[in-house]
């Protein structure tokens, strides 16, 4: 091992095969992301279910796993919402043992600032939830938000002064394309086929177009017990062959990288009202994002007043930035829900069960969007944590609004 | 960065215009009629297409109005744009 704080762990020898898909399996996933990995993991984990092939049109973890901000945290305001965002954060803090591989796990906490009163009450308030739902939350003074992040300017000479913040101590960061690999190298050990390159063209279903038994494939037809999409923005692509509409629009999701830097940032920072989240990553860039471009997009590609947009917002908060240079900037395509939460349930269409909507936050969730799919698709039927999450809420107006936790800042 | 054709002001940045989501999506005719399912379909579902879409803009630092795009959500060309009211123009 290297002495250098910013160096990777080595991989280890052994990843994952490049299989052949088989005719048949009990359980396809669409979507070789941390999601579609995670329900795999499970499936073989927690229900005995190995016979399964993730699918996966380009390669490994190269959508929005590899294109997010990294920032894991539980502190939403809404029961519903906390209970799975908090599973998902126990999960991950056994993952780096429970993987056997390290990912560079780092709870260096998050700081979500405040900046105008309706703020302050705002975040209060979901303090206050947090407290009372189990999760670790405080209330922090300006002059504490400057103990724990010395380089945010927290003068009260800004057009949006800092007047407080939430702090969630267990908050932190991933190497996402790591927690990838390190899914897809206990999947294959545990017999599951991981199928790159490999684009579904379209399902084969019943006669009467009621239930799926199997996909086309750009490498053949595969039949399956059942279907799980674990898609993103492109999920609605998928559905629409099958006649079925979901409510769902595709964004484009920007975020950028400084060059390396000396550490300097201790912690994750975001801003709903400034709208920016920043943090260092292990190697020394800075991670930055934002929210979405407001049009319908499939392309990987955002527009540049986004990035200046967020730029501005954080060298406002990190006057020191200023200096640094972008090293470079990308997108991913993001599944917006009305009420900015996921989607993870079955469908009118027997056999076929989606996990989508998870917009702008779905890293954080991996292991409990694994997790509850996977339950999800082993018993055909919702687990607890999930059941609220149900595509019906759109028509019961059941909705699970996390625009308040959820919408700009992940 | 969009560039995109203001029926009126002609062709400008995107910076310059809000977005309004799916075009031609009337207000339900008799409301009361509706089944919680069907209003679940005009309020929370719209189309979603990789390829040309029929969208709502407005030209909020310019004229102010509002207008109807085509635009290829695969490559964001914008193949035209019309007055609400207007017929959606065919696009190759």
């Amino acid at each position: 091992m290297s002495h250098d704080p910013r160096a990777l762990p080595e991989h280890p020898e052994w990843l994952w095969r490049t299989p052949e898909p088989k005719s048949s399996y009990d359980i396809v996933i669409v979507g070789a992301g941390g999601h579609g990995l995670a329900t795999a993991f499970y499936l073989a984990r927690q229900h005995g279910i190995t016979n399964v092939a993730v699918l996966e049109r380009g390669w490994l973890a190269g959508g929005n796993m590899a294109r997010n901000t990294t920032i894991i945290r539980s502190n939403y305001l809404l029961e519903e919402s906390a209970a799975l965002y908090e599973h998902a954060l126990r999960l991950w803090e056994t993952w780096p043992d429970d993987l056997d591989y390290d990912f560079l796990f780092s709870q260096r906490g998050v700081l979500n600032l405040a900046h105008t009163l309706q703020d302050v009450r705002d975040s209060r308030r979901r303090v206050f939830s947090n407290q009372l739902g189990g999760v670790d939350a405080e209330w922090l003074t300006p002059d504490e938000v400057a103990k724990i992040c010395p380089i945010i300017n927290t003068s009260s000479d800004t057009r949006y002064p800092v007047l407080g913040a939430t702090f969630q101590p267990r908050a932190g960061i991933a190497k996402h394309d790591h927690v990838a690999w390190a899914l897809a190298r206990q999947c294959d050990a545990m017999g599951i086929d991981l199928i790159q390159g490999c684009e579904v063209t379209g399902f084969v279903t019943s006669p009467d177009g009621d239930r799926v038994t199997g996909v086309h494939t750009s490498k053949g037809t595969i039949n399956a017990g059942r279907i799980g999409l674990a898609a993103a923005g492109r999920t609605s692509v998928l559905t629409e062959q099958l006649g079925l509409r979901l409510p769902i629009q595709s964004h484009p999701l920007q975020a950028l990288v400084s060059e390396l830097l000396e550490p300097i940032h201790p912690t994750v920072v975001m801003s709903n009202h400034v709208h920016v989240y920043v943090s260092q990553a292990h190697k020394g860039e800075l991670v930055l994002g934002a929210g979405v471009d407001a049009y319908n997009s499939y392309t990987q590609r955002g527009s540049i007043p986004v990035i200046e947009h967020q730029m501005a917002a954080a060298i406002e908060l990190f006057p020191m930035f200023a200096r640094a240079q972008v090293l470079r900037t990308w997108a991913g395509i993001v599944d917006v829900t009305p009420d900015a939460s996921p989607v993870i349930s079955p469908t009118p269409i027997e056999n076929l069960f989606v996990n989508c909507g998870w917009g702008t936050g779905g890293f954080k969730a991996t292991p409990a969007a694994g997790w509850t799919f996977a339950h999800t698709l082993a018993t055909g039927a919702a687990h607890s944590l999930n059941a609220p999450y149900a595509l019906d809420r759109f028509v019961t107006g059941a909705l699970i609004d996390e625009h308040g936790a959820a919408a700009v800042a992940h | 960065m969009l560039l995109i054709e203001c029926p009126w002001c002609g062709g400008r940045d995107e910076t310059e215009f809000g977005y309004g989501g799916q075009a031609h999506v009337p207000y339900p005719e008799d409301p009361h009629a509706l089944t919680d399912a069907q209003w679940a379909e005009y309020v929370f579902i719209r189309d979603n297409p990789r390829g040309p879409y029929a969208e709502r803009w407005v030209h909020s630092a310019g004229c102010r109005r509002w207008f109807n795009a085509v635009r290829d959500t695969g490559t964001n060309d914008v193949k035209a744009t019309y007055p609400i009211g207007a017929r959606k123009p065919v696009t190759s």
